[in-house]
């Protein structure tokens, strides 16, 4: 008799209707948002303050590159001793004195820049003065050594290399990122959707001990649809929460910037900024856009459909580990040990995808382990943005469903025999054992 | 076919241990089969087989004059001695699933659980947890629930454990009403008291070993000692008692009564009758107590236990 439905059913109900799990659904992204909110909120707090910074050029070559901006206010001082305006600036209660001594070449100026502050300075700030002297010292050194800026910008070559395979279909060094970005974010989100919701597939196998209700159940279904049912229904509840945080944590998302005004989308790092500064050139612009389109360039729907295979398959055939050590112990304290031996293939195949796909993404390493059970569902991801052949997608897909299959019949088995011997941990001769009866 | 439940020559080792060495049993149908051992004896392993939660290493099982396989699952009810529910599933719920895992359709499940409810007085539950309920409550649930599918064979281990007398009684009277309407009961338990009252046939199983099987009655009868609980006034006591004690085997008894009379038990030998017996006695005074010692399940299993 097929069961299975039925036992989905119920995996699928019980979990969902579980009061932990729906606060957790629904917590979640508030807890996530809010703390975001908070951090951009304050940031921009931080932000908002004006610095003033006083500006003595004794070499009377930069005042012209300090102008206002929204956060620094430049406050030029003129003839005026440093200990002079040093005291000022105190006076002032300035964030700090940008000192530029005065000197007989352009060169030894850039060695007589000195900023003095109370605190130690802001990373940022400095690296804004830097900038902007270095900039304009080097144009000035450039003109006084008799160099044309004219002449040296339009002597400047841009090289790109054109890529195009043999059969004609252009890709570019864009393309390359964008399909390793793309192979690594899938990585990840398999690696972290095995993390958290493994355990619960482990969980609900053990339940039936748990509750004692095992020998009536076995005594009812078979194992290996119990086992079956338990991985597909928790999946599924898996996916339902998962579900839940996008929806609700982009539309919480929205919400915040709406009303906190804070524009979350620009939260930014000094590092971000400096990346969004450098964005805005023009060039870098038409890069970013070259990503987007690179990304449409890939084998699309083969990329999709492998990846909904790969990443079902995969997650079906971690979760049915889970199960196997679910079926092995008693209770959840004796898996703990178990836990770290199943993450290690899949950090494996991330960091194998990682370096040696973008090494070359047909070389026998990376194609070796796109076929391993273990390590394919993340580096055949990331090989397949580089053209890998149908057959031996359908290949590692078909070696990735054997090995769940199995898996699933193996936990099948020592759950079996396991419930005979109630309280006893079982050792590793056992577990042969149990294979083969 | 007279036997729902055959099984011949059935042996299980797990490891060096052996649970089972070559049992066989019939259980005849719409009969009360009594499963008895001490602890660790290996009853368990045996019911375990025949629910094909394990297999047996020889030996086979029939249920029903067929070879017990997958389909059988329907047709057997379980109610282990381990037992629990999903704590947290709603009894309804809960009930309705398990019906169902045993192949009956929703509407059915749903019709005859109603019927079970109202019958045992606990239909205001459906909505409540399991964990909301006392453990006695629970085992009423999952009694319904062993027996919802009218399952030709059902097997209690230990029924009773949990239950105040007056739902005991409730559920031993539903037993009966099963076996009346037609249903094979293997009941597995340490009460003798109950056995008893409940069984038809009984099964001794020690160390792994059958060790005696058979109508609970003709197994009385192979058991019994001949020998009379017997109550009597004499007007010369003494000589009496000397008297008696030469003529028969003779032990004090220890039973109740109003008087004070002699109280003995009388062990009669072979050739004798109750009849002599009671015409000795009556000779010699007044007898107000005179009952056939019939050897108790309780004896039985602790003399063949022993003797074993």
């Amino acid at each position: 008799m097929n069961h299975l439905p039925l036992i989905i059913k119920r995996e699928y109900l019980t979990k969902v209707r579980n009061k932990s799990f729906i606060i957790m659904s629904f917590l979640s992204p508030i807890i996530m948002i809010g703390l975001i909110s908070v951090v951009a909120y304050l940031s921009q707090v931080n932000n908002d303050k004006v610095r003033v910074i006083s500006v003595l050029d004794n070499s009377g070559l930069l005042l012209d590159i300090f102008e206002n901006t929204e956060h620094i206010t430049y406050h030029k001082l003129q003839d005026l001793t440093l200990e002079e305006a040093r005291v000022l600036a105190v006076e002032s209660s300035s964030y700090g004195l940008l000192h530029i001594e005065k000197a007989n070449s352009i060169k030894n100026i850039s060695k007589g820049i000195k900023f003095y502050s109370e605190e130690s300075p802001s990373i940022k700030v400095i690296s804004d003065l830097k900038h902007k002297i270095q900039k304009e010292l080097t144009i000035q050194n450039r003109i006084h050594i008799g160099i044309d800026i004219e002449k040296l910008k339009g002597s400047e070559i841009d090289v790109t290399i054109l890529q195009e395979n043999f059969e004609g279909e252009k890709t570019s060094e864009s393309d390359s990122l964008a399909k390793l970005v793309f192979g690594i974010a899938a990585g990840y989100l398999l690696f972290m959707f095995i993390i958290i919701y493994g355990n619960m597939i482990m969980r609900s196998v053990i339940e039936e001990k748990t509750s004692r209700i095992i020998e009536v159940i076995i005594s009812s279904v078979k194992p290996i649809q119990l086992m079956l049912g338990k991985i597909i229904g928790t999946s599924l509840a898996g996916i339902t929460q998962f579900a839940i945080w996008l929806i609700l944590g982009s539309v919480l998302m929205f919400v915040a910037s709406m009303f906190l005004g804070i524009d979350l989308a620009e939260m930014q790092s000094p590092q971000q900024q400096m990346l969004q500064q450098t964005m805005e050139n023009p060039e870098i612009n038409f890069k970013a856009q070259q990503m987007l389109a690179s990304f449409f360039n890939m084998p699309l729907t083969n990329l999709i459909i492998a990846f909904v295979l790969f990443f079902v398959c995969g997650y079906l055939l971690y979760s049915s580990l889970y199960a196997a050590i679910g079926a092995a112990v008693d209770n959840e304290t004796d898996t703990q040990q178990f836990m770290m031996p199943i993450i290690m293939p899949l950090i494996l195949a991330v960091y194998i995808g990682i370096f040696t796909v973008i090494e070359d993404p047909h070389g026998t390493v990376s194609t070796v382990f796109s076929f391993i059970p273990f390590t394919s569902p993340v580096v055949m991801l990331m090989r397949i943005p580089f053209g890998v052949p149908i057959w031996q997608q359908l290949i590692s897909l078909l070696i990735l469903i054997g090995t769940f299959i199995l898996i699933v019949w193996f936990a099948a088995k020592i759950y079996r025999v396991g419930i005979l011997m109630y309280g006893k941990k079982p050792s590793y001769k056992e577990i042969i054992k149990w294979i083969r009866y | 076919m007279t036997n729902l439940l055959e099984v011949n020559g059935v042996s299980k080792k797990f490891g060096d241990f052996t649970a089972l060495n070559n049992v066989s049993l019939s259980v005849p149908k719409s009969s009360i089969y009594g499963l008895l051992g001490p602890n660790g004896a290996g009853k368990t392993t045996l019911i375990r087989i025949v629910n094909q939660i394990t297999m047996p290493d020889t030996g086979s099982v029939f249920l029903d004059g067929e070879f017990l396989n997958g389909d059988h699952i329907k047709d057997i009810g379980y109610l282990p001695e381990e037992r629990g529910l999903y704590k947290s599933m709603k009894v309804g719920e809960q009930a309705l699933y398990l019906a169902q895992l045993k192949g009956l359709s929703k509407s059915e499940a749903k019709k005859r659980l109603k019927y079970w409810f109202d019958r045992l007085e606990i239909g205001d539950w459906w909505n409540k947890k399991i964990q909301e309920l006392s453990k006695g409550m629970a085992q009423k649930i999952q009694f319904v629930v062993t027996v919802l599918h009218e399952p030709k064979l059902l097997i209690f281990d230990e029924p009773f454990s949990g239950f105040d007398p007056i739902n005991a009684n409730l559920i031993k009277d539903e037993i009966l009403r099963l076996r009346e309407n037609g249903a094979t009961v293997i009941f597995s338990t340490h009460r003798m008291e109950s056995v008893e009252e409940l069984c038809d046939d009984i099964m001794l199983i020690n160390k792994s070993n059958k060790i005696l099987d058979g109508k609970l009655i003709d197994i009385k009868r192979q058991y019994k000692t001949n020998t009379y609980e017997v109550g009597i006034t004499s007007s010369q006591k003494e000589a009496f008692e000397l008297d008696v004690n030469q003529k028969f085997q003779t032990q004090p008894a220890h039973f109740k009564t109003l008087g004070e009379e002699l109280k003995l038990n009388i062990k009669l030998s072979a050739g004798e009758t109750p009849n002599d017996l009671l015409q000795y006695l009556t000779s010699k005074g007044e007898v107000s107590h005179f009952v056939e010692l019939i050897p108790s399940v309780n004896d039985i299993f602790i003399q063949t236990v022993k003797n074993n």
